[in-house]
């Protein structure tokens, strides 16, 4: 892209993109592929295995998904981008009103906020990994299981590096975003290195004879993605979770219309494919070698003394296999469950204290197992990849915050903002529980995108008016905000009373809002009618 | 002097794969496969940054995505 294009996004906020700005097909296959390579991955493809995903469920669920969301991309976002070519801030004031955009700003800022803080403890559990060899400054990092954070010395290292991050996205974001730009197909290419560095390494600690693809599909079932139990805690995830995680991990983007502001730039719709090389080298590729990377830590690791000590005592079956054997056999979750229901069993009968408790559940940690897999390079790829998603989401959080209170200083909300991420990534349940945060970062941004779509394509033909709250002056449509909240409302209905899984709520949730825009525009548009009169079936206004 | 970095940069970004190739491949060890790599990292970001200063459509802070 040009300079006087780089320019230009900024220029055209509230008006649509005109010809000369537009771009071609390379850019954004440069841009997705670069921007989907980044430091969540590297938290989800472990996550996958703690889910004890299986080797089918994983390389064909993850194809079929990333299909889904090119094809969302291609279907939803990119011919409403390019036919009125504003923001999607912009193209949402119109229907719903300045209010309501502030409010959907507001829930967007806080969902970066966290994903920010996600992204720190990522970066912090590779500076862990540095201090691990001095003696001054090494502490315990966070196990699967912690909730709350667990060492002073963690704290420390969270909040030093919460502070340079959110000062550093207080000072602008274009000079990392420049610096994201340089290391982008550096990172693609050392995740891609975890991947064969770890292949090999499975080869070696199973002594396994790679002749054919038999041999290499032998390897990844029975060793690498086994499809047994999850670990404590984690769901499990069969090939719908999969396609279902894959599909809308980028909800907000596609069918939430997020990306209307990206793709206004295109000069065709059809440019939408290009989100297949962030899909395929992102969410496929980087989160396959990711997976690889945990696998080899838990094919590893082996039982400890004392976990087997307590096997062997208080199980015939664990009996009869012998405590020399288990020595040499990798961890499972089998394994981990069965000595920690011991454990719990113990402690009720009052003859262990909690204290005592030693069996803990392995824990992917991001610094550990790109280091020992890629050494400095692996290192250096976590904290660059967290650093370079955390900063430009703290910006991006800071400015939605800023909408709501715009006398205030950038620099000063930017600073609260990564305050307030910097505190979120001292708990590292929430990179702990990537996989459902994902979920319902979705989910709570999704709602707006249906009536987006629905506004944009079937209002005219129902005799309804689009742009409600421009044509009418009205700063809050309550149609669609009645929409939003009582999508959610649904939603939080089918997980908490229904107990539909949180990964497939958002796919009815879409139709649920498409529904309620309808119905309610239709009763709330006849109570206060904008004032223009509207033929049925008139074409869906295109702006050029 | 753009010609250079340019040059230094491909040849760094490609050895930043090949040690790991190699290392599946039985030629190397996995220590030496690392240092390679730390080695080619030091050459891309040293080369880099003196041609690579494209925009994308990113750079818009709304289109920022974390995922």
């Amino acid at each position: 892209m040009s300079e006087e294009k780089a320019s230009a996004t900024s220029e055209f906020e509230r008006e649509p993109v005109p010809e000369r700005a537009q771009l071609g097909f390379k850019s954004f296959v440069g841009m997705y592929a670069g921007e989907h390579c980044a430091g969540t991955e590297l938290m989800i493809g472990p996550l996958f295995i703690a889910a004890g995903v299986s080797a089918f469920d994983l390389l064909v669920g993850l194809l079929l998904g990333n299909l889904l969301a090119v094809l969302s991309w291609l279907l939803f976002t990119a011919p409403i981008a390019t036919r009125v070519r504003l923001t999607l801030y912009f193209q949402l004031e119109k229907i719903c009103g300045r209010h309501l955009v502030v409010l959907y700003n507001l829930a967007n800022g806080v969902m970066f906020c966290f994903l920010a803080g996600a992204m720190i403890t990522v970066s912090a559990t590779a500076v862990g990994v540095i201090f691990r060899q001095s003696e001054w400054f090494s502490f315990e990092l966070p196990a699967i299981t912690d909730v709350y954070p667990n060492s002073v010395g963690w704290v420390v290292s969270v909040l030093v590096l919460g502070a340079l991050i959110s000062i550093v996205a207080a000072f602008g974001y274009q000079s990392v975003s420049k610096f994201a730009n340089i290391a982008a197909p550096w990172m693609v290419l050392v995740f891609l290195a975890f991947g064969v560095v770890t292949a090999r390494q499975f080869i070696d600690a199973t002594d396994t004879q790679i002749r054919s693809l038999g041999d290499v599909w032998h390897l990844a079932t029975t060793s690498i993605w086994t499809g047994e139990d999850p670990l404590p805690g984690q769901a499990k995830f069969g090939f719908w979770h999969v396609t279902f995680f894959a599909w809308f991990c980028n909800l907000a983007m596609h069918v939430g219309m997020s990306d209307l502001t990206v793709f206004r730039f295109a000069r065709k719709s059809r440019y939408a494919v290009a989100t297949g090389a962030g899909m395929y080298v992102g969410h496929y590729m980087a989160w396959i070698a990711a997976s690889m990377l945990f696998a080899l830590q838990l094919h590893q690791t082996h039982p400890t003394d004392k976990t087997i000590e307590l096997l062997v005592a208080h199980s015939g079956e664990y009996r009869a296999i012998g405590a020399e054997k288990l020595q040499q056999v990798p961890i499972t979750s089998k394994l981990i469950r069965d000595a920690m229901e011991i454990e719990d069993q113990l402690v009720a009968e009052g003859k262990m204290p909690e204290s005592d408790k030693q069996v803990k559940v392995p824990t992917p940690l991001p610094g550990d197992l790109a280091y020992n897999s890629c050494g400095i390079a692996g290192l250096l790829c976590v904290i660059i990849a967290g650093w370079t998603t955390a900063n430009p989401t703290i910006y991006r959080a800071g400015l939605a915050f800023q909408a709501i209170v715009p006398r205030t200083s950038r620099f000063v909300v930017t600073l609260l903002t990564g305050g307030v991420a910097t505190i979120a990534g001292a708990f590292p349940a929430i990179a702990m529980k990537m996989l459902d945060f994902v979920a319902i970062y979705g989910m709570v941004l999704m709602p707006m995108g249906a009536v987006i779509f629905v506004d944009f394509w079937l209002f005219r033909s129902l005799g309804l008016q689009s742009n409600y709250a421009e044509v009418s002056r009205k700063n809050f449509n309550w149609a669609a905000g009645l929409t939003y909240f009582l999508t959610l409302g649904t939603c939080l209905f089918m997980r908490l009373v229904l107990g539909v899984e949180i990964f497939f709520v958002s796919l009815p949730g879409w139709f649920v809002a498409a529904v309620l825009y309808i119905l309610l525009s239709a009763i709330y548009q006849r109570l206060r009618p904008a004032g223009k009169e509207i033929p049925k079936g008139s074409p869906v206004p295109v702006v050029h | 002097m753009r010609l250079i970095a340019q040059l230094i940069s491909w040849l760094s970004f490609f050895a930043t794969i090949v040690p790991s190739v190699a290392y599946l491949a039985g030629q190397v060890t996995l220590e030496q496969c690392k240092w390679q790599m730390l080695l080619a990292t030091v050459a891309w970001f040293v080369a880099t940054p003196f041609w690579m200063g494209r925009e994308i459509p990113a750079s818009d802070p709304q289109a920022i995505d974390p995922l």
